[in-house]
């Protein structure tokens, strides 16, 4: 088999006496959605730190394609391909719109110690500001500033933010909590579409949306991996069942 | 529409007062009170060493209570040099004999970079760390600096340098106060073309954004430290320039130049006239210094009445004045 | 030998003062997140009030008597007039209004006391001099301030770890959601962690009363100092504030008296003189620098 996109080994990572993370392992393929899942404070959004780099680790190891990123620097983790969204949103309130989606795309083209012509006005930016805005159907609200926009439309422009960094793979947390069944759905399409130009590691409630969306499923109780399959799998499987499932209804 | 009122409302503001201030001399002399020269020249200067600290405090969210160290050894360069100058003796002698300057073409420039340098140091200590941490690093360096210079006793030491005249600039003559007004002035506007031009540009946009979050920014993949240390240090070169230009006006350099309460002062002004505008610190430093020289017409002790009116600013006018004549821009925190 | 056991003495009468100064400070910056400038100031209150008390009565411990409660009580008062309304403020904010408080009391002693300097005489039974270790006599004075110092820490030491209200303040130091969630009164807490601190820095500024000039702008000289003391402890952290303390006033102190005869060791000594005066007078700093770029957020953080 392939060598996974992802590969996660017998990571820890605990705040205190609280095991947010134990000896956790999982492996993310390229090209699948892979959905995460598990009970409020089960240590997703700390899997997702890690990953990202916005968390050390206390121990473990991570590997993106192969080359060990447990310990690189959260700057030098963007350029290797990852991009992430935020449960709770983390744009730049006081940017406008699109001047959020330009600092992604700026990201990715090459340095910004260039002084002089305005941001805004620069063709090469702009010319994938348009379709970047247009994916997350922001371009409307494009000179609103950020922090005035309602809650479903900041999650939408954390997520246009995370694909605007063209990422191979892309980590979601909970991009559906907040935005209204219309917004679920537009999401939905939109996650279904990515899936041929990234991998997609997705942290969601919505399990509609999970069982509709994701290829494989993994269900993290307490911080550690309870089960890993396909959604069948999880389905049936009587551990998820009582774990997590059993809660839910 | 709403955007465009605004647009005209600072666009007319920033016209009016740059005409205002082309004209001044102008003015001064009709109104028979030359003294108001000097004493706008002194206003242009602050607003420079202003707006430089805005850079880094407006655009990046950076408190630097130690602006005044760069404005002080700016003016410390162009001191010594024209001490050196003035004696005849060597400002290094070794390796190399290099004698002082009481040229404005050299000593300015210098100032700058000897100023950036500086900048480039203490930022890349108290870069590391950010918020409290950070507004008392620096005004620790610049106290030690202050220090520094007190125990300087070959230049002084708590007495300062007197200069023996302004610099020389070819073709003016910076002696008569009208025309180093001018040079005064041609220099503040054109930092302020050129730092409203940063401030929009990629590298200006990192900047804000790392004023925002800057955990965000480097998440996005910016490696943020860079960016935030050449951004001190270009607001470091350019306060170096103000404290040259002071130098010059006053013929005089002493460690007061750098003292913390000067920083304090510095941030005050940007504070005042409103953030993050550039146009804000100038106004900032216009209306404190004409604020002091009113007040302390009546008493001797204006400052008891100014530090209230300064804690009112903070919970009342947070926008600056900037802010009331503009309108309060609609933007967040 | 005699030189180098004197200068540890100064050091120390140094650092208990930088610790006095500190110790309020830090809980301060550490609790309500507030960067207060103002500090200072309440030193020069306690040593104003101080000086004003003995004069009039001739009695050193009366002007103690009436300092420490007056700069307590001007502490909470300001606290709750202004520091109150600037907690949820940026960092900046409470920069400029602190700062405006600096202005206010500096230019309001000027006008109640005038602009010459007081002069605090040491009081009669505290005159004289005592030999510690024998042959080494040394101000009875300066060693009480030492032995206050000393007793202060001691007595926030057991208030920390022994009582209620001292975990209290802890609590709140390491973690302020935990201790709301505690059900502790913040906003008393508040008020009288302020009060605290006000009351050790006017105990400080009564101390350094007969030792230096009493003279408006005297609290800012050791406020610098005092944030050097607090970054190298770590805010927050009253342990850090003293062992920042103690290397504060034992670098600073050492430095001025020793560096000159090290210096003159390598460069002929009128140059020496002037090398090692400005390396003294930068050696806090660079002592900082060095604890900044080993651990930048201080040596005792009280958040990790
Ligand atoms: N910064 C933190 N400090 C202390 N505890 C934390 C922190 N972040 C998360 N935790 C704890 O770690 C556990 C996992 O949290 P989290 O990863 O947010 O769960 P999830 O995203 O699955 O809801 C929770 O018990 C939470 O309280
Ligand atoms: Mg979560």
């Amino acid at each position: 088999m392939a060598e996974p996109l992802l590969r996660i080994k017998s990571l820890c990572k605990s705040f205190g006496a609280v095991r947010a993370c134990h000896d956790l392992s999982l492996d993310v393929h390229a090209g699948e959605i892979h959905a995460l899942i598990g009970p409020n404070g089960a240590g997703k959004t700390t899997l997702l730190n890690q990953i990202a780099g916005d968390l050390s680790s206390d121990s473990g190891r991570i590997f993106l394609t192969g080359q060990e990123i447990t310990h690189l620097p959260l700057y030098r983790r963007a350029p290797l391909g990852l991009a992430r969204s935020y449960q709770i949103t983390s744009v730049f309130a006081n940017l406008s719109v699109e001047e959020n989606m330009l600092l992604a795309i700026q990201a990715h083209h090459g340095h910004s110690f260039r002084f002089w012509g305005r941001g805004l006005k620069d063709p090469q930016l702009l010319a994938e500001l348009g379709p970047a805005l247009e994916a997350v159907g922001l371009s409307e609200r494009a000179e609103t500033i950020a922090g005035n926009l309602s809650h479903g439309e900041k999650k939408q422009l954390e997520v246009g933010m995370a694909l605007a960094c063209k990422p191979q793979l892309l980590l979601l947390d909970e991009p559906m909590a907040g935005m209204g069944p219309g917004g679920s759905i537009e999401l939905s399409k939109l996650i279904r579409k990515l899936k041929k130009e990234m991998t997609i590691l997705l942290v969601e409630h919505d399990m509609e949306a999970i069982f509709s969306l994701a290829d494989r499923i993994t269900v993290l109780v307490y911080g550690e991996v309870v089960a890993t399959g396909s959604v069948d799998e999880i389905r049936s499987n009587p551990a998820v069942r009582q774990a997590y499932l059993g809660e839910e209804n | 529409m709403h955007m465009l009122s605004q647009f005209n409302r600072k666009t007319i503001c920033i016209i009016s007062s740059a005409l205002l201030l082309a004209l001044l001399p102008m003015l001064a002399t009709l109104a028979g009170e030359p003294y108001l020269v000097s004493l706008f020249s002194r206003i242009l200067i602050y607003a420079l060493a202003a707006a430089s600290l805005d850079l880094i405090l407006g655009y990046g969210g950076l408190v630097s209570l130690g602006h005044a160290a760069f404005f002080g050894i700016g003016a410390y360069t162009v001191g010594i040099l024209a001490h050196h100058d003035f004696e005849e003796t060597a400002l290094i002698s070794w390796p190399l004999f290099i004698p002082g300057s009481d040229s404005g073409l050299v000593a300015w420039p210098v100032a700058i970079l000897v100023s950036a340098l500086l900048a480039a140091i203490i930022g890349a200590l108290s870069l590391r760390t950010r918020g409290m941490h950070f507004i008392m690093i620096t005004l620790a360096f610049a106290q030690m600096l202050f220090f520094f210079f007190v125990s300087l006793e070959g230049y002084g030491g708590d007495d300062g340098l007197t200069l023996f005249s302004r610099n020389t600039l070819p073709g003016l003559d910076l002696g008569d106060d009208v025309q180093f007004y001018y040079v005064c002035l041609a220099l503040l506007g054109a930092f302020l073309f050129l730092a409203g031009r940063l401030v929009e540009s990629r590298f200006g946009m990192v900047i804000r954004g790392c004023r925002e979050s800057e955990k965000r920014m480097q998440s996005l993949g910016f490696p943020t430290f860079r960016y935030k240390l050449l951004c001190f240090v270009i607001a470091g070169g350019a306060a170096g320039l103000a404290g040259a230009l002071i130098a010059n006006q006053v013929e005089y350099v002493s460690p007061g130049l750098m003292h913390w309460t000067r920083s304090a002062i510095i941030l005050v002004m940007v504070l005042l006239g409103g953030s993050g505008t550039l146009y804000g610190p100038v106004l900032g430093a216009a209306a404190f210094l004409l604020l002091e020289e009113v007040l302390s017409i009546y008493t001797e002790h204006w400052m008891v009445y100014f530090g209230p009116v300064m804690i009112l600013v903070v919970l009342f006018a947070r926008h600056g004045l900037f802010g009331i004549l503009v309108g309060k821009e609609n933007r967040h925190g | 030998m005699l030189l180098f056991i004197e200068q540890i003495l100064n050091g120390l009468q140094l650092g208990v003062t930088l610790f006095l100064m500190s110790a309020g400070l830090t809980l301060v910056f550490g609790i309500m997140q507030v960067i207060n400038l103002a500090h200072g100031s309440f030193y020069m209150i306690g040593a104003y009030v101080a000086a004003t008390v003995t004069a009039l009565s001739g009695s050193f411990l009366l002007g103690l008597a009436v300092a420490l409660p007056a700069t307590a009580v001007i502490g909470m008062l300001v606290e709750a007039i202004v520091l109150r309304r600037l907690y949820k403020k940026e960092h900046v904010d409470q920069v400029l209004a602190t700062f405006g408080l600096i202005m206010f009391f500096n230019e309001l002693t000027r006008i109640i006391w005038g602009r010459q300097p007081l002069f605090m005489d040491v009081p009669s039974w505290l005159s004289g001099s005592v030999e510690l270790i024998p042959g080494i006599p040394y101000p009875s004075y300066r060693i009480a301030v030492i032995g206050v110092g000393l007793l202060v820490a001691l007595f926030l030491y057991l208030m920390f770890t022994r009582t209620r209200i001292g975990m209290q303040i802890r609590a709140g130091a390491s973690n302020r959601e935990m201790a709301g969630a505690l059900g502790i009164n913040i906003r008393l807490l508040y008020t009288l962690v302020f009060g605290l601190g006000t009351l050790l820095a006017g105990l400080a500024g009564v101390m350094a009363g007969p030792i230096l000039a009493v003279e408006a702008g005297m609290g800012e000289s050791i406020l610098i100092l005092t944030f050097v003391v607090i970054v190298i402890g770590g805010i927050g952290s009253v342990r850090g504030a003293f062992i920042g303390a103690l290397l504060v006033g034992m670098v600073d102190t050492l430095g001025r008296a020793f560096l000159p005869a090290l210096f003159r060791m390598f460069l002929s000594s009128a140059h020496a003189d002037g090398v090692a005066a400005s390396v003294a007078s930068m050696s806090i700093y660079i002592l900082m620098a060095i604890i900044l770029i080993w651990r930048p957020q201080g040596l005792l953080p009280a958040h990790s």
